[in-house]
């Protein structure tokens, strides 16, 4: 007869905290940056159909790394989360923080009862009437969450380009000031002394909540258009 | 609510995730289907009294199409309302008008913009216009029971169809039928004169504004011989609601242009009268 072995909670979170990391530094990066009319979410990303960014409701927005299967089962459940609640109240009434609550529940209860955790890395972000009413929510694939200021950059190599934005960026900045700065953190070199990369514009996936749109502040920014703001 | 708290659990319920449906109404229908319009049990009842919204009219213009309802929601014979609105984009590029029972009837516009928006976010495109008609036929079907009692929802829906490049209306029945119609239409209590009104008024190629013009004649019409139907209000200026639906979207026509239309209907007519001489 066998015995089962004894595994320690700790080694037990430490090794799947371990999977979800290396699956999720497998992936691109992506970086949220707040400018002075809302806020720009953008990736390295081919696929103009399989999207790492979406709408969730009219002033809230999605964006993930990770598996995409897991994360984009997720935000089909903000979608149907969000909708239920803005029919079941009103459309004001469909927060941000309750989302991210939402996710954050679900990604906690998954990491500690499931064979497996969730690979993802997701950010939940709502654009107010003013910058100061902003929210940015960084959720990881444990169920923490961290409300951000400004930026943020998940992924692989999300601390080292993390740096290079965090460095760079100051509150009021404009759309094309942003975008520049986040596609030079894109094509940032793996280690010192690389070489950095120009990331041409059909290999991006760029969005904006824009403060200004009457309702669904939600926009991609791709074609010519792009080009523009990233030519300044 | 009558359904649980989706975090009491602690999670997202798996209905939240289950993959396949693009529906919000397939949604609500498996996990809280006591939020349908249609979904509700009427005990030992057999008239209901509540307000009715009267007439909608729709016509064919170049490049798109206009829609256009009266203001006047009634109940029996009383005037329940007078600025009520008929009129609503179900979303980008198509509009819906409602006539039947004024509750009911707002409500499953405000759930068809939602099943709209939903799939567009969810799939990332837009439904095309015959399965955004069609979405609505199966919404309608679901209120045949609430229909039974005599609270019928019957809506119009018009919209700019970004393949074929031109505006189409559809009509409903009760039982969820769902018919196209060409050139124009008309729904609700008036409908049979603005429908008589619209025949002798519209040709093919009219520009969006001629189209709104025989959108507030027709309603005109219909006001005139129908109780149920609210003329323009040249005192407490209220005004029909009328859209244009083209290829740059759903447009509402502002209250001052209208006011400008819907007073040169009326003094038009009262010019003809006046030729009339008297009786």
């Amino acid at each position: 007869m066998t015995m089962p072995f004894y595994v320690s909670p700790e080694q037990l979170m430490k090794d799947r905290a371990d999977f979800a990391r290396k699956g999720i530094a497998r992936g691109r990066s992506v970086v949220v940056v707040q400018y002075d009319e809302g806020i720009a979410f953008a990736t390295e990303n081919a696929s103009r159909a399989l999207h790492k960014v979406s709408e969730i409701y009219d002033r809230i927005a999605f964006a993930a790394v990770g598996k995409y299967n897991e994360f984009e089962n997720l935000r089909v459940a903000g979608v149907r989360y969000a909708d239920l609640r803005g029919y079941s109240y009103d459309r004001q009434d469909v927060t941000a923080r309750a989302l991210a609550n939402a996710y954050t529940q679900t990604l906690g209860t998954v990491f500690t009862t499931e064979s497996k955790p969730l690979e993802v890395e997701l950010v939940v972000a709502e654009v107010g009437r003013e910058p100061d009413g902003d929210q940015i929510y960084r959720l990881t694939y444990d169920g923490s969450v961290a409300d951000e200021h400004g930026w943020v950059v998940m992924g692989g190599q999300a601390e080292r380009l993390g740096s290079l934005v965090g460095d760079a960026w100051q509150p009021g900045m404009t759309l094309p000031q942003v975008l520049q700065l986040a596609v030079r953190a894109l094509g940032a070199p793996p280690e010192d002394g690389g070489e950095q990369r120009t990331i041409p514009a059909a290999q991006l996936e760029v969005a904006v909540l824009d403060r200004t749109r009457p309702r669904r502040a939600f926009r991609r920014l791709a074609g010519p258009l792009l080009e523009d703001l990233l030519e300044g | 609510m009558t359904h649980p708290d989706p975090l009491a659990s602690g999670r997202l319920p798996a209905a939240f995730t289950t993959p396949g449906s693009s529906s919000f109404v397939d949604f609500l229908a498996s996990y809280a289907p006591s939020l349908l319009p249609g979904n509700r049990p009427l005990v030992g009842v057999e008239q209901v009294q509540a307000p009715h919204g009267t007439t909608i009219v729709s016509v064919v213009c170049a490049g798109g199409v206009v829609m256009a309802g009266d203001r006047r929601a009634t109940m029996g014979s009383m005037i329940a309302s007078r600025e009520i609105e008929k009129v609503f984009p179900a979303d980008e590029y198509s509009a819906v008008g409602i006539a039947g029972t004024a509750g009911l009837a707002v409500e499953l516009v405000r759930l068809f913009q939602l099943e709209l928006e939903h799939y567009e976010k969810i799939e990332g495109s837009l439904l095309s216009l015959e399965g955004k008609a069609n979405r609505l036929a199966t919404m309608i079907r679901g209120n045949l029971g609430l229909a039974l009692h005599g609270l019928a929802v019957v809506p119009l829906f018009a919209g700019f169809d970004l393949d074929r490049r031109t505006g189409r209306i559809f009509s409903y029945d009760v039982t969820g039928g769902r018919y196209e119609e060409h050139d124009h239409h008309a729904v609700g209590s008036g409908s049979v004169f603005a429908r008589g009104s619209l025949k002798k008024l519209w040709r093919p190629g009219l520009s969006p504004d001629e189209a709104a013009r025989v959108a507030v004649e027709a309603l005109v019409d219909a006001a005139d011989d129908d109780s149920a139907t609210g003329g323009p209000d040249t005192t407490r200026r209220i005004w029909p609601v009328v859209a244009t639906v083209t290829e740059s979207g759903y447009l509402r026509v502002g209250d001052d242009e209208l006011a400008r239309v819907a007073e040169a209907v009326v003094a038009e007519r009262r010019a003809q009268h006046a030729r009339g001489g008297e009786r």
